[in-house]
């Protein structure tokens, strides 16, 4: 992790290796490690070249989706009739998730590096880096960072912006990306078409995450087989990848580990464990929209895309949040439930309802006033908001809902039978 | 099969559309109406109500018809569990922060939310009555349009018509989730010559026309097909009537005119067909006065007069009138030496900048094009000045006319004008609601317009008058149907060569486009 503290033993410090370091962030301190050789290379290379090396490395989409990315790059028009745009997602807005602003903050040139990779791979020109509007500091980082390379000139014809969202949790969603990059409203558009065919602009578009692209230089500079040769289990998950601990432990952080690393020893090693006197009750393994494993899965998990399935999750963004014994699980998801009430865009019929509803149920039942059908109603909601819109935000309501009455409903009918306190929902 | 054909099942009906044709309008073809609020014909698609998801075999996910292409051997079932219980899901989300205030929202009835819940969504809701509904007071949006947040159900299809069709992008959704509503510029009106269309485009009850502000309840209207009298486009309208008054104009869709929409100038064009100071009776000259009769006794007397005219005779005729009554109007006055006029009345031009070649035009007659293509001429004043010395004057319900004549002066209109007083007899006919007939519109487009109420008193439509007239008269054919005045007219006059009263149907035929319009 190397910020705030030195990286763990068990840590493979790639890309967030000099994490930490102040110099890093400048451009003479950047190329001093190391930094825009993989960049000269691939500008030298044929972009289809650059594609079948990333196809080849089995890097995959670390925003939460996993896509293969060298399959995503692969799907712009080879023949290039209209201008081609690369986005980069900097709006990492998922709870729970503060990797890519750590990049941001310490890396800026990794990601500015990647980017143009990318951009030279699919045949893109222009690159628009959209960066959550909190991100006041890292967006400060990346405006001097680019001012830098861009005097040096190290992009060629590519041209990157730098465009600050203005707080919208939908807009890291790919599409309300594009929507808001062109002045509209951030809602997610219908696919298809999909952004490859239709993307910003409506033009050939690929949109990837910062992690991703951080990653592209060190697998042009140390080949495929190198970033295979990382992972510790499936051969579909390859690499590294960062993961942002919050909640109960005793150091929470990111940490950079191997795919197919125990979620167990990130958590009790890494992490140093629970606060004293406490234990583990439950975790999300990928940032607020995934099912919520309880603490046997949590123990059995690994963590790679496959290993977090098994467990009935997904890795998604890697945002771990970690809950102790002391965690009322109803007020969690009601907490959840409310953010992504708060930030549906609107526009679907179960997501713009159902969100708001369900939030209403459990914030009943939270101060006491629950009724036996509620939670079969929570159940059936949530099944009426799941693959039924145009994105996945009511999914990502409905996971934690469903996944947290499976498994602690226990806590649910406490407070419906009037065994539990009260709490105030505000 | 054409190679551009794809053939598809819905709910085991099989057929064959265009490609690229959306899954919901082949379901149309296979007489299946997939429940829907945001999708529209006549705009983009929007995909956000979800109420039109219907499974499709090899897929899955439930997919929403409108925006799902047709495409070769899709097997569509829009009465699969899954489906029907996405909609019925769909409608309940829908109606919690519905307020169910039916008894006193003017689209009770026509209400597409109250039919498809009646259809299929779930008897009672379990949105319980402890949790709030969504409210907001109502706004005034313009002058026609009053937004009621409360019934909204965020279809867009208000926002797309102002942003794609009027091209005027005064509305927005507003704010985020369940808190969402419809916003209007802050400094602007929803006065755009063509907003009345975001009332007709709303599925609910939300965008309301300050006009029809609880004037009917829509299970009292009679609908009648007719054709818009606002101007020479001649947009399809239907006429709303509630016990024989007309209340309300809504479009009557018709792809080749005006598609789905019509503008505001026409919408508030219909007060005057319910006017009640109309003539009711045949009046006749006698001692001095105008005094009223039978038709009898009229048509003898009338008959009487025009079969022994001779010398000049000048027709002066409104525009407004049916393209039959100005063709009989015409063989009536054949033997003469006559002249015919009208004049039209003019006003600002609005497009709607979305659908090219539909606008409020300048000329603010229907049926301007029939009548120059009958031999009736746009010099007004020559005709008024030529009347002055001619033998007979027929006026056709043209009010706007202050005559001068030594000759006899025949009035046949709806009303009669100050300035016609001096008649020697007065036939009442019935209006454009209360007859049936054709108007040619500013392209050549021969329309159809139905009868929607009865006219007043002893009114009777003017082809009937005039053929009445032209028998009595002993003038050639008299039609005893408007069918027949028609088809003795596209017999007779070249223009309409190759029409028939039947062949047009309610969405109009263009005119036989070799003749040109007489010099």
């Amino acid at each position: 992790m190397g910020y705030p503290h030195k990286p763990h033993p068990q840590e493979t410090v790639v890309l967030s290796k000099h994490f930490g370091e102040v110099e890093a962030r400048s451009y003479k301190g950047w190329v001093k490690r190391g930094g825009y050789e993989a960049l000269k290379q691939a500008l030298t290379m044929e972009p289809a070249k650059i594609t079948d090396v990333v196809k080849e490395s089995g890097l995959r989409g670390r925003g939460g989706a996993g896509f293969p990315t060298g399959l995503k790059w692969s799907f712009m028009p080879k023949e290039k009739k209209k201008p081609h745009y690369l986005c980069v997602n900097a709006d990492e807005s998922e709870p729970g998730t503060f990797k890519d602003r750590e990049i941001m903050r310490w890396t800026p040139h990794a990601l500015l590096e990647g980017t143009a990779i990318a951009a030279h791979a699919i045949q893109a020109e222009v690159a628009y880096v959209y960066i959550r509007g909190e991100f006041t500091e890292p967006c400060a980082i990346m405006e001097q960072a680019l001012g830098e390379a861009n005097a040096a000139g190290v992009f060629g014809k590519i041209k990157i912006y730098l465009h600050r969202g203005a707080g919208a949790y939908i807009c890291g969603e790919e599409t309300a990306l594009m929507n808001s990059i062109e002045g509209k409203r951030g809602n997610p558009r219908i696919k298809p078409p999909f952004p490859a065919a239709f993307g910003v602009f409506g033009m050939p578009t690929t949109i990837n995450n910062v992690e991703t692209l951080v990653a592209v230089p060190h697998i042009l500079r140390n080949g495929a087989a190198w970033y295979k040769g990382l992972s510790l289990s499936s051969p579909k998950s390859t690499g590294t990848k960062l993961f942002s601990v919050c909640g109960h432990v005793q150091r929470p952080g990111n940490y950079e580990v191997t795919m197919g690393f125990p979620l167990k020893d990130l958590l009790y090693e890494l992490c140093g464990g629970m606060p004293s006197g406490r234990t583990l009750k439950a975790c999300i393994p990928g940032g607020s929209s995934v099912p919520i494993l309880n603490r046997e899965e949590t123990e059995r998990c690994l963590l790679d895309y496959e290993g977090v399935v098994e467990q009935g999750s997904m890795l998604g963004s890697g945002g771990v949040i970690v809950f102790d014994d002391s965690v009322d699980m109803v007020y969690q998801i009601m907490r959840l439930a409310r953010f992504y009430a708060h930030e549906s865009c609107a526009q679907c019929t179960q997501c713009r309802e159902g969100t708001a509803w369900t939030t209403r149920i459990l914030e009943r039942m939270l101060a006491g006033q629950g009724k036996p059908a509620d939670l079969d109603l929570l159940l059936d909601l949530s099944e009426n908001m799941t693959g039924k819109t145009i994105c996945v935000l009511s999914d990502s309501c409905a996971a934690p809902v469903v996944s947290g009455i499976k498994k602690f409903r226990n806590e649910f009918e406490a407070y419906l039978a009037g065994k539990k306190h009260p709490v105030l929902a505000a | 099969m054409p190679d551009d054909a794809v053939q598809l099942t819905i709910d085991g009906v099989a057929v064959s559309v265009p490609k690229g044709t959306l899954v919901i309008e082949a379901a149309k073809q296979a007489g299946v109406l997939v429940p829907h609020y945001c999708y529209h014909p006549g705009l983009s698609v929007a995909g956000v109500c979800r109420m039109c998801l219907v499974e499709i075999e090899k897929q899955p996910k439930l997919a929403i018809a409108c925006a799902t292409q047709a495409a070769e051997g899709m097997v569509v079932k829009t009465q699969s569990e899954p489906a029907k219980r996405a909609r019925t899901s769909v409608l309940e989300f829908l109606l919690i922060n519905h307020p169910l205030d039916c008894p006193i929202c003017d689209q009770a009835g026509e209400c597409e939310l109250q039919d498809f819940t009646f259809q299929e969504g779930r008897p009672a809701t379990r949105y319980s009555p402890d949790y709030a509904k969504r409210f907001n007071p109502v706004e005034d949006f313009g002058p026609d349009v009053l937004y009621v947040p409360n019934r909204c159900i965020l279809c867009t299809r208000c926002v797309r018509f102002m942003e794609e069709v009027a091209k005027e992008p005064v509305l927005n959704v507003s704010e985020r989730g369940d808190r969402a509503y419809i916003g209007i510029h802050a400094e602007a009106r929803l006065d755009h010559p063509w907003a009345g269309n975001v009332v007709d485009l709303c599925p609910v009850g939300s965008l309301l026309s300050k006009d029809f502000l609880h004037k009917a309840r829509a299970w009292e209207l009679d609908k009648t097909a007719a054709v818009c009298t606002g101007c020479s486009q001649g947009c399809n309208v239907t006429l709303d009537t509630r016990e024989n008054v007309v209340v309300r104009v809504r479009p009557r869709p018709n792809l080749a005119v005006n598609r789905y929409f019509i503008c505001d100038h026409g919408r508030m064009n219909y007060r005057w067909m319910n006017r009640g100071d109309r003539v009711e009776a045949p009046l006749m000259r006698r001692d001095g006065e105008l005094r009223a009769t039978d038709w009898d006794e009229a048509l003898d007397r009338v008959g009487t007069l025009l079969r022994g005219a001779s010398g000049r005779a000048v027709a002066l005729v409104s525009p407004r009138v049916s393209t039959e009554a100005l063709f009989l109007a015409r063989e009536l006055l054949s033997g003469l030496d006559w002249m015919g006029a009208f004049q039209v009345v003019m006003g600002e031009e609005a497009p709607l900048a979305g659908i090219p070649n539909l606008a409020l035009r300048a000329e603010r007659a229907p049926n301007a094009m029939g009548a120059e293509l009958l031999g009736y001429r746009r010099d007004y004043a020559a005709a008024l000045a030529a009347a002055e010395s001619a033998a007979l004057v027929l006026v056709l319900d043209e009010p706007e006319v202050a005559v001068r004549t030594a000759g006899a002066l025949l009035y046949i209109g709806t009303v009669l004008p100050e300035g016609a007083r001096g008649a020697e007899a007065v036939l009442p006919i019935a209006n454009v609601a209360e007859e049936e007939g054709t108007f040619v519109n500013r392209d050549g487009r021969v329309q159809r317009y139905l009868q929607a109420k009865p006219p007043p008193g002893m009114a009777r439509p003017a082809w009937w008058v005039l053929s009445e007239l032209l028998a009595t008269a002993q003038r050639g054919d008299h039609p005893a149907t408007p069918a027949d005045a028609f088809d003795l007219l596209a017999a007779t006059v070249p223009a309409f060569a190759g029409l028939s009263y039947a062949s047009l149907g309610l969405g109009g035929q263009g005119l036989n486009r070799e003749v040109r319009v007489p010099a």
